[in-house]
């Protein structure tokens, strides 16, 4: 195989191409055939995918392709695929009753996992990836035994469906805390009275004479809520006050913040964007985190 | 052979090869691009889509400023796992009016193409202050500075025109009325009933946001920002639009 190099001019037998740059001459050998051959290969192929796919415009549309190509066709076959491979259980989810599905592993399998994506896609960003929440921001911790509406699955499951003092359903769980200070119902004085009573009811350091001044207005302006011995209301969300739980912060600060100008936690209603059974899944799935009652 | 033994004339001449180079570059780009403009299946019609409002413009230039189409895409692509994460995948009449657009499939952060709505104007702000107060795992950098800089839309009416000039249908009316608008969106006290009219559920079939954004009394970068955030992938109702299925 190994041939003796000879130049253009002692080997006639191929033609040059005539050119010649100083004594330098060009030889005219053809391609490589089995190069020749991929590439008219290439060329059928083409044609041949622009027949079997959407290829060549015309007048008012582009050719559709002999095999029907569409990528929202897929994706919609792909998605139907998914949703009735699910459909049987999807629906027994839906028929169940909430407070008895625990008793069912296989639904409740199903339950604890297509909740943990629907949550992983809804829910975490303000309760967090871990469903803890975001402590003093606002964002309930879902894994703790402290429930602003109730923490057993029937109330849980109403909180996601409507959501929390939102204005797109008008069955929305609301309440409202009015601005002690900022709408003036109370005076600067009676809010620093009535701010370290609270931090005596959750056992803060606190100043004795201001609370015991502070326990009047509190039985006066809060007690209907948060109850007489700040144990909070979930029927209207009043947050329980003689704990170390806080929504938006325990300190002094904070607390003169909230009687000041109140707080107006919002969270969506879910039952226009998840369906219902994403929705009962969901709320299992929170359910069984640890704070579920 | 005749003409084809000619090539010499074009191999010996390079400005003669540079235009006849050209001009076979020119017939493939032509066929290509050409059809996007009259073919009536490039871009569907689609109802509901309408031009940003002016203080939803002043937020979409924050954010062409600051880059976040860097780490956020603005197009869900046909394919399960993105329908399912984040919704109905993007049409293209929903960027018809995006100057350029953010289309993209590079995420460090998530696709943004309809996060509009999915959450509240308060959780907006904490997370533009510190991301990962809110997403502890987040990379996301802290933007707590654009609820400091004071806008007062001096150069909406520019930014407008511009965006007119390329097609953008906004109205002479629209272009009068460029800063009250932009005023009026984030202010719930002001009257908001031109803007309404101009942008919302008259004239395009969903009422325009109007609040305060940023819950600052002064008008901020941040309520443009969160302005246009709230906005996006909003526009089209898909539970009475069903797309095409054959594109």
């Amino acid at each position: 195989m190994c041939a003796k190099r000879v130049t253009p001019a002692q080997n006639r037998q191929v033609e040059t191409t005539g050119h010649d740059w100083d004594g330098i001459e060009e030889y005219n050998n053809p391609l490589p055939r089995w190069w020749v051959w991929v590439f008219y290969a290439t060329i059928v192929w083409g044609i041949g995918y622009t027949i079997a796919y959407p290829a060549w415009p015309l007048i008012s549309a582009a050719t559709p392709g002999v095999l029907g190509a569409s990528t929202r066709a897929d994706v919609a076959a792909e998605i139907k695929r998914f949703d009735d491979a699910n459909a049987a259980i999807k629906q027994q989810l839906t028929d169940a009753d909430l407070t008895t599905v625990s008793d069912n592993p296989e639904l409740m399998a199903y339950a604890e996992r297509a909740g943990a994506a629907v949550f992983k896609t809804n829910c975490a960003q303000c309760h967090g990836s871990g469903a803890a929440g975001v402590e003093g921001k606002g964002y309930p911790n879902l894994l703790d035994d402290d429930w602003l509406w109730g923490g057993d699955i029937e109330n849980i499951h109403l909180t996601i469906t409507h959501g929390i003092r939102n204005t797109t359903d008008p069955d929305a769980r609301y309440s409202e805390m009015p601005k002690f200070g900022a709408d003036e119902l109370l005076e600067p004085q009676q809010i620093s009275e009535v701010v370290e009573y609270v931090l005596q009811l959750s056992g803060q350091e606190h100043d004795a004479a201001l609370a015991s001044a502070g326990q009047t207005v509190f039985v006066d302006n809060c007690a209907a809520c948060h109850m007489e011995d700040g144990s909070g209301d979930q029927a209207q969300g009043a947050p329980k006050l003689s704990d170390a739980i806080w929504l938006y912060g325990g300190s002094r600060e904070a607390i003169t913040e909230t009687v000041t100008n109140a707080r107006f936690g919002v969270m969506p209603n879910w039952n226009q964007r998840l369906s219902e059974d994403e929705i009962r899944a969901v709320a299992l799935y929170v359910h069984s985190r640890g704070g579920g009652q | 052979m005749g003409i084809l033994d000619k090539h010499k004339i074009i191999e010996t001449n390079a400005t003669l090869l540079l235009v006849f180079s050209f001009l076979v570059v020119t017939v493939g780009g032509l066929v290509q691009i050409v059809p996007l403009f009259y073919l009536e299946n490039t871009i569907e019609e689609v109802e509901g889509v309408r031009p940003y409002t002016p203080l939803e413009l002043a937020g979409r230039n924050v954010y062409l400023r600051e880059g976040c189409y860097v780490c956020h895409s603005q197009m869900i692509r046909p394919m399960r796992d993105e329908v399912e994460r984040y919704g109905h995948y993007s049409l293209a009449a929903e960027s018809m009016y995006d100057h350029p657009f953010q289309w993209g499939s590079k995420r460090t952060g998530p696709d943004l193409a309809r996060v509009g709505g999915r959450y509240s104007d308060e959780w907006h702000q904490d997370h533009f202050q510190n991301a990962k107060s809110v997403v502890p795992e987040s990379v996301m950098p802290p933007y707590g500075f654009l609820a400091r800089k004071e806008i007062d839309g001096r150069y909406i009416h520019d930014i407008m025109s511009t965006h007119r000039f390329v097609g953008v249908p906004y109205t002479d009316e629209m272009m009068e009325n460029a800063v009250a608008d932009f005023m009026a969106q984030a202010d719930p006290n002001a009257d908001s009933d031109g803007l309404q009219a101009r942008y919302g559920e008259e004239a395009f079939g969903h009422a325009v946001n109007v609040r305060n954004f940023d819950g600052q009394p002064q008008l901020t970068e941040m309520d443009a920002l969160i302005a246009y955030i709230q906005v996006l992938g909003t526009m089209v109702d898909f539970s009475t639009f069903t797309p095409d299925a054959s594109r």
